[in-house]
């Protein structure tokens, strides 16, 4: 074998080694995230963290019912702002759209979500809290509302183009008006689909921090009605975690455990559910 | 008009007016999300005008405010995490689009793509408690074999720049690898078999005829993660030390846009010290605006999937 043939072969081997390196940090970055969670958070976790309000400083025990309940309440709010007007976008985009403009409505979608999180929590502070003066989970919950809507969008119109066409033609051939068609043929067909993408949506929005700052704030105590500051699951990891009391610390990571696992289950269950669906609904 | 009678009866014009009004919200909700910023940040833009943008002091007391420290601290993290993420995401994405069997590579790019949906205040409490105390550990050997470079110099606390920049190394990683990895595999297979059938090995066909024909996608991931580490938030803003200080060192503390308005926000008093911060996120928003507006462009152009 010539020098040069064995040159490459040596780089051929070396290179290839270091690219199996590579996946290999990256998966093993999540397999330590998560077992370091695991292990610290289950540790600290009892009851009374999802039955208790927070106490004082310097006392121990406690929990964080109030951010448990914030939470829901604020991805209860953002469900209704986000959900809609994705959906709905969505069946425009799949069922009606214009090119151009189509093309122009996917554009700016994409480019909404990339706009960071902090951006996010700005545009609800100025909609919401400066006209009212206070934060409020009504103003959280919209930040994580506006959030959700592009991703909603992409999702429902890729779902629903995923529909044959030939059941929109059946429905049609058999007298439906576009409108009838759509709603009782193919968005019952790509129910599933539409369900798990708007569940994979909340489980993103749902470990979002920046937006919730100046917002929906916090809260020790529980937050009555909607219009006043509220606590939430992720706002509590972090300002426990940058606290300087170590029974705090572990308390964030009770939290950071709960949220983590709430997110990560919605993850796995939806994507094994869209794997079964085949390549066309990811 | 019969016709539209008709229309109008079987719903198809409502069905069409309610959901393009829908589709045309994103629209407007966008715009008026630059105009809101705009309108805000009115008393800090008509006070100091462009030079906002290349002044160092931020002195909330004096209500002298200046964009550079920050602009800085996120640049010089996001370039850093650039610098470790684009080397690591790719050589795992050619690893599992070429090499690996189908079932591993969909296994690990599942785990991976978890790694994506882990919340960025979780990175950031993992920062915190377990990558400072490593890298105060590993640091003197950095400084040993680098410290003759102004960018390992001087003391290091735990929270810097460099901090800053592991995190968020480690949360592009996902979007690096799993977009590249789809534009891997969708240059069509001749493309290999010819450059295999040339006597050219595994790698040189990968790097010299794969990797080249999807090149314009991969840069394309590659914009779509700048943008994401420019507007990344929580892990930043508690790794990276939040001083608002120019250092040539990556040791030093620093400060990004993203985590001085996570900060200083509900502690702001005054129209000038919010407009400064509304600016703030004004300037961020134009900078991710550009680099996705041009990543999804790229990206776009090398898959059929478009812009997804």
């Amino acid at each position: 074998m010539s020098w040069n043939k064995r040159r490459r072969k040596a780089v051929n081997a070396i290179m290839l080694s270091l690219t199996a390196l590579c996946t290999l940090f990256a998966a093993g970055s999540l397999v330590f995230i998560l077992s370091y969670l695991f292990v610290h958070g289950a540790a600290s976790l009892n009851w009374n963290f999802f039955t208790k309000l927070p106490t004082p400083v310097g006392e121990t025990g406690g929990g964080m019912a109030n951010a448990i309940l914030g939470s829901a309440k604020l991805l209860l709010l953002a469900t209704c702002v986000g959900v809609p007007i994705g959906f709905l976008g969505g069946v425009y985009l799949a069922e009606f759209g214009t090119s151009t403009f189509s093309f122009v409505v996917r554009y700016v979608t994409d480019l909404l979500n990339g706009v960071p999180s902090i951006v996010m929590g700005i545009f609800a502070y100025s909609l919401i809290v400066i006209r009212q003066k206070h934060f409020s989970t009504l103003a959280g919950g919209l930040a994580l509302g506006v959030m959700m809507i592009p991703i909603a969008i992409r999702s429902s119109e890729e779902f629903l183009r995923g529909v044959p066409l030939s059941l929109r033609e059946g429905a049609m051939a058999l007298g439906a008006s576009k409108s009838r068609a759509i709603w009782t043929v193919v968005v019952p067909a790509a129910k599933a689909g539409l369900i798990t993408g708007i569940m994979l949506n909340l489980a993103r929005v749902a470990g979002e921090t920046a937006p919730l700052l100046f917002t929906s704030f916090s809260n020790r105590f529980w937050s009555p009605g909607w219009n006043q500051p509220t606590a939430a699951l992720p706002e509590m990891v972090y300002k426990y975690a940058i606290s300087a009391y170590d029974d705090w610390h572990q308390q964030a990571w009770s939290a950071g455990f709960v949220l983590l696992t709430l997110v990560l289950a919605v993850n796995i269950v939806a994507r094994m559910i869209l794997s079964k669906r085949g390549p066309a609904a990811r | 008009m019969q016709a539209f009678v008709k229309r109008v009866r079987n719903g198809d014009e409502i069905a069409y007016a309610i959901t393009f009004l829908c589709a045309f919200a994103v629209i407007a909700i966008t715009a008026l999300l630059v105009f809101e910023l705009y309108r805000n940040s009115e008393p800090s833009r008509v006070k100091f005008g462009w030079s906002f943008l290349w002044t160092k002091t931020w002195d909330p007391v004096a209500g002298e405010f200046g964009a550079l420290p920050f602009i800085y601290g996120t640049v010089v993290t996001s370039a850093f995490a650039m610098i470790l993420g684009i080397p690591l995401g790719v050589g795992a994405a050619i690893f599992l689009a070429e090499l690996a069997p189908p079932r591993i590579s969909s296994g690990l790019t599942f785990l991976i793509e978890l790694l994506a949906a882990v919340p960025s205040v979780i990175i950031g409490v993992l920062g915190v408690f377990i990558l400072l105390p490593f890298l105060r550990i590993v640091q003197p050997y950095i400084q040993g074999a680098l410290g003759w470079t102004p960018l390992f110099a001087g003391p290091f606390y735990g929270v810097s720049l460099f901090s800053a920049g592991v995190v968020l190394t480690i949360m592009i990683l996902p979007f690096i690898i799993s977009i590249s990895r789809e534009v891997l595999l969708s240059v069509p297979n001749d493309q290999r078999e010819g450059a295999l059938a040339l006597g050219a090995t595994r790698w040189e066909s990968t790097w010299d005829v794969v990797v080249p024909f999807a090149r314009k996608g991969i840069v394309g991931s590659i914009f779509l993660a700048l943008a994401r580490s420019l507007g990344e938030t929580m892990a930043v803003t508690m790794v990276v030390g939040n001083d608002p200080k120019i250092s040539a060192s990556l040791f030093a503390p620093g400060y990004s846009i993203a985590a001085v308005i996570a900060n200083e926000f509900t502690e702001a008093t005054g129209d000038l010290y919010q407009g400064a911060l509304i600016e703030l996120g004004l300037v961020l928003f134009a900078l991710t605006i550009v680099i996705n507006g041009a990543a999804r462009i790229l990206v776009a152009s090398t898959t059929k999937r478009g812009t997804s």
